[in-house]
């Protein structure tokens, strides 16, 4: 056995992270390390690579006790760790990349040839072939991550960890990306892959370790493991979440919200029509680049709209900023919460009522019993885990940190809610229970406008979806006619 | 990009902005040597050399500082404390002065980098309150006045005297540089010390001793700023405590003008030299252009054209690099 985790806890200011938990890998093997957010896959992993130290338990690796107290003990040792946010100096070269802590070098000083050499031969194993002088910011997501891979292979990693590592790929650059995984299996390297997409855990993935609440409550080889029993055993119960979400209701024809016609700005957003009616989730489906960001940041007045009309409750409007969306009662939940959502540093609190700070001014003041007050109310209202309101939002789990941007725009009172991905990067239970919340804040009066990539979320929340192709709005699928294949051969629509 | 320019390899905006201040202080030199008579004089040159070595010294350390991301506000206290310290030690030996001088800079430097890593303080405030303390400090030593070095030891040599016809202060920075070169350039040290101010935390993660690092960036620091106060004791035959106010100024000018980001992960030794060398020149033509007498600027004024000039250059290498950075 190349890593054995035995009885592994971990608590965080009282608050149990990990609670007895292990994990065992075979080298060579792929194991899939699955669990809900919060499940403590990555504390797991953390102590693992000594970012934190463990309470209780013991680590062996490659048949020695081991103890890692910073992450350059463990890279020592032969672990190297993929992060999601791949972790590498963006404007030092991939060749400096690869070899950084471990330069090759000659009378003292780094070989630069040498560096270059083997940049390029181990990028060639994977058959990638670039300018490995050029920064590393000036590659996509894709091939940062294999020279992360590369930068692993070339400190003799005898295990990888990957965290999400296909959050950011598309569909072809997962192909090359599981070859690596295959290249690294071929050369004996172990692989832990953290994921929640459940087909590509099945491709690549040779065993199953799931975590739910701090334990680890399954172990088995992927072939053995039925999807639904894998879901079941992260959930902790029965859970056919996305069904019960289908509204199998006829739609009313209610009243328009928004509408926007012939919309258009730049290349991106050629000509899009919409509308959102009062208490609908409406869907807005597309591919990659189909723009559908572009398009609601139009709504939003983020963008300026070239052509085209906006109508919010039959008036004829103009945003030029997003102040002026907002002030007419629309809020946008960005895609990336990371980058432009959270301030990761400030609490819950803070996070929450930043937008609404004007609002709670009592001569000059914050009110605090008032934001008390609201901060309690959506804490309760959504569901929301976490130890105090005064606890930092970085602590949260994707899922929760998603429902404390909700919040943020719910206690502004919004007739029209713009929910750009609301659920990436977070767990299927998560994901259920976001959806589930938009439903109700939409049963309650809310217009939603969502956008989606998944199909399933799309068909089971929505109650009609617009599809973009290529900037250009079409097809507008009401929920009768909202099938799996009607929304394929719309957004296959002009491409090739 | 034109002939000229090829050789140089341009591969990203910061080589743009490095090549520009090159550039920019050639143009400078050779404007000077046709408006003025005596700029390509041995006077001139071996002078600007002889005083403008100490600002070089203080605005390499201060690149490197700037390269991680961070700032060292420090120099200009630290400078005027080790010209003291350096002019107390002078009766001993000249090396008593010249070691004096440095090892009062590397405890200034020490202390900021203890502060900075081991309590996690800013920069900014860490080396704002070393500051206030080092000039305090020399200013206790000194008694508030000035102190002769002594003139027996042969201590005024290395401020004053020549070594194959070139000042030795302006060996002393030669060196030092070719120096910092070879670290930034040649050895890990310097890629970590750039991984480093490229991001912190993931540099930590990759495995990089940031600590210890951003620890010896500053004690390098602190080190040249001593090493600029011993020139300064012993080419003014005097530890000034009073000295060094706005130095920190000068050198961040310096290495910013040398196309460093202040945001850290990127910077380049010959550059930094080049940006001091080119503020320093700005301030060599206004005194050529009084002399000329047609004008009289106070050193206000200069002061004023100096600043202004420095954000002429900032603007427009931001705005080549916008350009080269566009699609």
């Amino acid at each position: 056995m190349l890593l054995s985790m035995q009885g592994i806890s971990k608590a965080f200011a009282g608050v149990a992270a990990l609670n007895a938990a292990s994990l065992e890998v075979e080298p060579a093997e792929v194991m899939a390390l699955v669990g809900q957010n919060g499940a403590g896959k990555s504390t797991l992993i953390k102590i693992l690579t000594g970012v934190y130290r463990r309470d209780e338990g013991s680590i062996a690796f490659a048949g020695k006790e081991v103890d890692f107290a910073m992450p350059a003990d463990a890279q020592a040792a032969g672990i190297a760790t993929i992060y999601q946010e791949i972790n590498l100096a963006p404007q030092r070269s991939v060749a400096e990349n690869i070899h950084l802590s471990r330069e090759p070098k000659r009378f003292g000083m780094i070989d630069h040839a040498a560096m270059r050499r083997g940049a390029e031969a181990v990028l060639a194993t994977f058959n990638l072939s670039i300018d490995v002088d050029r920064p590393v910011a000036h590659f996509d997501a894709a091939t940062r991550q294999m020279v992360a891979i590369a930068r692993a292979v070339t400190q003799n990693a005898r295990l990888v960890i990957m965290d999400e590592p296909t959050s950011s790929l598309d569909e072809r650059e997962v192909a090359v990306l599981f070859e690596t995984i295959r290249t690294l299996k071929r050369s004996g390297v172990a692989v832990i892959f953290i994921g929640h997409r459940l087909d590509e855990l099945y491709a690549i993935c040779d065993r199953v370790t799931i975590m739910r609440d701090g334990q680890t409550v399954a172990k088995s080889p992927m072939a053995d493991m039925p999807k639904m029993a894998l879901v079941r055993h992260m959930l902790g119960k029965e859970l056919a979440a996305f069904q019960a979400l289908a509204p199998d209701r006829e739609t009313p024809e209610r009243p328009v919200r928004l509408a926007i016609e012939n919309a258009g700005a730049g290349v991106r957003v050629r000509d899009v029509s919409l509308t959102v009616r009062e208490g609908e989730i409406s869907g807005l489906a597309g591919l990659l680049g189909s723009g559908r960001t572009e398009t609601a940041r139009l709504i939003f007045g983020a963008d300026k709209m070239q052509r085209g009309t906006l109508r919010m409750e039959g008036r004829e409007r103009s945003y030029r900023e997003p102040a002026d969306a907002i002030a007419d009662g629309i809020g946008l939940v960005s895609e990336d919460r990371k980058i432009d959502g959270i301030v990761p540093d400030m609490s819950i609190r803070e996070n929450m009522t930043v937008a609404l700070l004007p609002k709670l001014k009592k001569a000059g003041i914050v009110d605090r019993a008032r934001q008390d007050e609201i901060v309690t109310r959506y804490i309760r209202a959504l569901g929301i885990k976490c130890a105090s309101p005064d606890q930092p939002i970085k602590e949260l789990s994707g899922g929760n940190q998603q429902k404390v941007l909700l919040a943020r725009w719910l206690a502004t009172d919004p007739r029209v809610l713009i929910v750009d991905e609301p659920t990436r990067g977070i767990d299927i239970g998560a994901k259920s229970e976001i959806l589930k919340l938009l439903r109700r804040l939409a049963d309650e009066g809310l217009s939603v406008l969502m956008i989606s990539s998944e199909l399933e979320e799309l068909l089971a929340a929505a109650d009609r979806v617009t599809v973009l192709s290529d900037g250009t709005s079409v097809a507008a699928l009401p929920r009768k006619d909202l099938t799996e294949a009607a929304l394929l051969s719309a957004m296959a629509h002009q491409v090739e | 990009m034109s002939t000229l320019l090829r050789p140089f390899a341009i591969k990203s905006s910061g080589d743009l902005a490095r090549l520009s201040v090159i550039l920019a202080l050639f143009g400078l030199i050779l404007f000077g040597a046709l408006r003025y008579d005596n700029f390509v004089s041995s006077y001139n040159i071996l002078s600007f050399l002889r005083y403008n070595s100490m600002f070089a010294l203080i605005a390499l350390g201060m690149a490197f500082v700037i390269i991680t991301g961070g700032i060292d506000l420090s120099v200009g206290g630290t400078a005027a404390m080790a010209s003291v310290v350096a002019a107390l030690c002078s009766p001993y030996h000249w090396a008593a002065g010249l070691l004096g001088g440095i090892a009062a800079g590397l405890a200034v430097g020490a202390l900021n980098g203890f502060i900075i890593t081991k309590m996690r303080i800013q920069p900014f405030i860490a080396t704002l309150a070393t500051m206030l303390a080092a000039y305090g400090t020399g200013l206790l030593l000194a008694n508030n006045q000035s102190v002769s070095v002594s003139y027996d030891t042969g201590f005024t040599v290395i401020g004053q005297d020549d070594f194959l016809g070139f000042p030795i202060p302006a060996w002393i920075a030669l060196a030092v540089y070719v120096l910092g070169w070879l670290v930034l350039e040649k050895l890990p040290v310097g890629r970590h010390i750039l991984a480093i101010g490229d991001g912190e935390a993931t540099a930590g993660l990759m495995g990089l001793k940031v600590e210890r690092t951003l620890a010896a960036v500053y004690l390098a620091s602190g080190a040249l700023a001593g090493l600029a106060g011993v020139i300064l004791a012993s080419q003014f035959g005097a530890g000034q405590p009073t000295e060094g106010v706005g130095w920190e100024l000068f050198a961040i000018a310096s290495v910013v003008v040398g196309g460093t980001l202040l945001t850290g992960g990127s910077g380049s030794v010959g550059a930094t030299l080049a940006g001091a060398l080119l503020l320093a020149m700005v301030f060599n033509i206004l005194n050529f252009e009084n002399g000329l007498g047609w004008i009289s600027l106070s050193a206000y004024w200069q002061s004023v054209i100096r600043g202004t000039f420095l954000l002429i250059v900032v603007v427009l290498q931001a705005k080549l690099m916008a350009r080269h950075n566009a699609p």
